[in-house]
């Protein structure tokens, strides 16, 4: 357990900002650094994801994808931001004007956030919380309200059935999510995102997902699913539903304010595969398996990028997920939840409690 | 100018909201036919929701104004007429051969089959027979339609349902069959290919394999697609139970087609009143037992294996000979009545054509099933969530332009 650090921990380039400035401006241009670094990164991953999900879908529907703008398509992102931008930025005339103002901004806010704590590599953090874990949870529920927000005060019908369903599911989904956290948080003693990687330090049968023999691959399902619909994607992705719903919670926005609801589902998707990875998989460690060349090759490998490899891997599986199954219906979607996730959940905290009290870890 | 223009159109919309009144105001008007519900003790309320014309799962301009409380769905009430082109009354203007390609206009998915309706109800009329090859091939055009417009069915119902890559998988195998039409007779939608007597031409020379591999491809695809929906517990959980409709029911609502035999409504116009040549053909009418959506899924799902066992059969016995009796441009009909029922991929669709002994009809009508079928909305989707009624929607299958015409 660390008291709050000045970012970066041991970066080389912190290291040469705070050599260079007096105490206070290091630590402002260090953190400004961490900002920009975070923003550019996270801009940048939004618009790789959203060619990704473009392609990823078009492969899934035998379709081709985008193949015109760049090569292999990979401008069509920024082609769309584009157009988004320039299109008009409709404000219908009986909304609530502070609501449909604030309500696109909330939901890209605690996405941003959550990627602040997100360990990207071993130095290469915004900020290592000791209460990462529920500086995560309590983020994140931003952009549930941002979607309750603009459901409710885009003063439309489909809008408000949306934001009501969201409300609803997002809320109840949370907390299964939360356990499974919870588990990862129990077995490794501590609540810092950096910390539960470093405790996974070892072969690959000392992640998370594997050295808690069933629980922590259940916890890894649940999480999966229950993501799934904290990150309104399909087959739960209710609150939008498209074929009922027409738009769901954003049917008034359009132009600017619509690309911040879709930036923020791609942001929040990948922030969610981090929190996935850094769970379960071990976050940015190498995999080892005990054999030595091939160790030492996968450990030369730079962090980041197998916390990238993890990160894309789940992102491919919430785009597999998406473009197969059929979208739950409202009250059958939380009973799933209260039913069965959640119970099963606790069940498997319980499990996993067992598990660290007597010491029954894969060793 | 701008400002003066911008005033005055946000004038007139006051004045509407004005008229119309709003909830609560005691100018506020609901639509005809329409009672809301007093406030309750804990302050809900019953509200409406416009579906349509423009939503995506009504696949058409079809507006239904649906009486919710919360999801749950009290009244549905179809608004009909947004596609109108009075094509019956254009019909009297046209001769009654031009007759025939507007009603590729009514059910474009099964335009063949309403051509061939029309067509039908001119050949009785003037006692022209079919030759055999004709008749083949009318059937085989016939049911490739049917696999076709159930292709596109399908495909819409997982995307209604949420499964949106489900679509593109339907339409990769329609486009196999339409591919086929097109070589055909040129056209991919609106066909006007047959002609009173036969067809407006002959198939192409490698008509015959071209089905035989369409229908291996097709054989192989539909296994593939019972995995991904059929069997999915999702589209089970979303199907079963809901949208029930009794046998009673639909028979007094009038529907046919997939809809009516879902609710174990066993009539099928190729089987019971056969035209053509069905008669020689063997095959099974899938029934189903509750009339959920269910039950009208794998009653279509069923249909299409039907269908390739009928072409397989008609491709064995495929005669060679002439393909038309004999090609007239005109036909004038002796005066009287005279009527024609097809199957179509939605049900039972008939033509009624009355002549003044002339070469245009005196007045022509169209029973299509999509109507009566429409009509059991209310009924089916009462009670259910939005959910529900999208996936009543979806079974229904319907084709605006086909109720509108």
């Amino acid at each position: 357990m660390t008291a709050l650090r000045e970012y970066p921990l041991n970066h080389p380039v912190g290291d040469f900002i705070r050599g260079l400035l007096p105490s206070p401006w290091s630590a402002i241009a260090n953190g400004a650094l961490a900002v920009a670094l975070m923003c550019g990164l996270v801009t940048v991953a939004a618009i790789g994801l959203i060619w990704l999900e473009r392609k990823v879908c078009a492969h899934f529907q035998a379709r081709l994808g985008p193949t015109r703008v760049g090569p292999f398509g990979l401008l069509q992102p920024i082609a769309d931001a584009i157009k988004l931008l320039m299109k008009e930025n409709i404000r219908p005339r009986t909304v609530d004007g502070l609501a449909y103002f604030l309500a696109p901004l909330l939901p890209i806010t605690g996405s941003f956030l959550v990627l602040a704590v997100m360990p990207f590599d071993h130095d290469i953090q915004a900020m290592d919380l000791p209460a990462g874990v529920v500086y995560v949870v309590a983020v994140s529920g931003l952009g549930i309200l941002g979607i309750l927000i603009g459901g409710w005060g885009s003063n439309n019908k489909y809008s408000m059935l949306g934001s009501m369903r969201s409300g609803a599911q997002l809320f109840s989904y949370e907390l299964s999510m939360v356990l499974c956290m919870l588990l990862v948080v129990m077995a490794s003693g501590t609540a810092s995102l950096r910390e539960i990687v470093l405790s996974q330090q070892g072969m690959v049968w000392d992640w998370w997902i594997i050295k808690m023999p069933g629980a922590g691959l259940l916890a890894f399902l649940l999480f999966m699913i229950s993501s799934t619909a904290e990150l309104n994607r399909g087959p739960l992705d209710l609150s939008e539903a498209e074929s009922e719903l027409t738009g769901g919670f954003h049917t008034e926005y359009t132009g600017i304010s619509f690309s911040m609801f879709f930036l923020a589902e791609f942001v929040n998707m990948f922030a969610s595969a981090g929190l996935g990875a850094t769970f379960f998989l071990g976050g940015f460690l190498a995999p080892q398996f005990g054999f030595a060349p091939l160790d030492n090759a996968l450990f030369a490998i730079p962090g980041v990028l197998w916390f990238f490899a993890k990160v894309l891997g789940l992102i491919f599986l919430y785009m597999w997920f998406r473009w197969t199954f059929p979208r739950l219906r409202i009250d059958h979607l939380l009973s799933l939840e209260w039913k069965f996730l959640l119970p099963v959940s606790m069940a498997n905290l319980l499990l996993g409690a067992t598990l660290v009290t007597f010491k029954l870890m894969i060793p | 100018m701008g400002n003066g223009m911008q005033a005055g159109m946000a004038g007139a919309s006051d004045a509407l909201h004005a008229e119309q009144g709003r909830p609560g105001s005691e100018s506020f008007r609901l639509p005809p036919g329409f009672t809301l519900r007093e406030t309750r003790a804990d302050g809900s309320q019953e509200y409406f929701l416009n579906m349509g014309p423009q939503h995506p799962s009504t696949h058409g301009v079809l507006k239904l104004v649906v009486r919710l409380d919360g999801e749950t769905v009290i009244e549905v009430v179809p608004h009909l007429g947004f596609i109108h082109r009075a094509i019956e009354k254009m019909g009297e203007n046209e001769t009654f051969v031009q007759y025939i390609h507007l009603t590729d206009r009514m059910d474009y998915l099964s335009s063949h089959i309403n051509n061939l309706c029309v067509c039908m109800a001119i050949e009785k009329a003037m006692g022209i027979g079919v030759p055999e090859r004709g008749e083949y091939i009318r059937v085989m055009v016939s049911e490739l339609q049917r696999i076709q417009s159930h292709l596109l069915w399908w495909g819409a119902f997982g995307m209604d349902m949420g499964a949106v890559s489900a679509f593109l998988y339907g339409f990769k195998e329609r486009e196999k069959i339409t591919a086929l039409f097109e070589e055909l007779c040129g056209a991919r939608l609106t066909m006007n290919y047959f002609r009173p007597g036969g067809s407006n031409a002959d198939v192409p020379a490698d008509f015959l394999p071209r089905i035989k591999e369409v229908l291996e491809d097709l054989k192989f695809s539909l296994d593939e697609f019972e995995v991904l929906l059929t069997k999915n517990p999702i589209i089970r959980e979303r199907t079963v139970g809901v949208g029930a409709l009794s046998k009673d029911r639909a028979i007094s609502y009038g529907c046919s087609g997939p809809v009516g035999r879902a609710s174990g409504v066993d009539f099928d116009v190729r089987k019971h009143d056969p035209y053509s040549v069905y008669d020689r053909f063997t095959f099974d009418v899938p029934l189903g037992k509750n009339g959920d959506c269910y039950d009208r899924y794998m009653v279509r799902m069923q249909e299409m294996r039907e269908s390739i066992r009928i072409l397989e059969q008609a491709m064995a016995g495929f005669p060679e000979g002439q393909y038309r009796s004999k090609e007239k441009p005109n036909y004038k009909v002796p005066a009287g009545s005279y009527y024609a029922n097809v199957e179509t991929a939605r049900g039972l669709y008939a033509t009624y054509m009355v002549s003044d002994n002339s070469f245009k009809p005196y007045r022509i009508k169209s029973r299509s099933p999509n109507l009566s079928n429409l009509a059991a909305i209310g009924e089916m989707a009462r009670g259910g969530k939005i959910a529900d009624l999208v996936a009543v929607l979806s079974t229904l299958d319907l084709i605006i332009p086909d109720i509108d015409r």
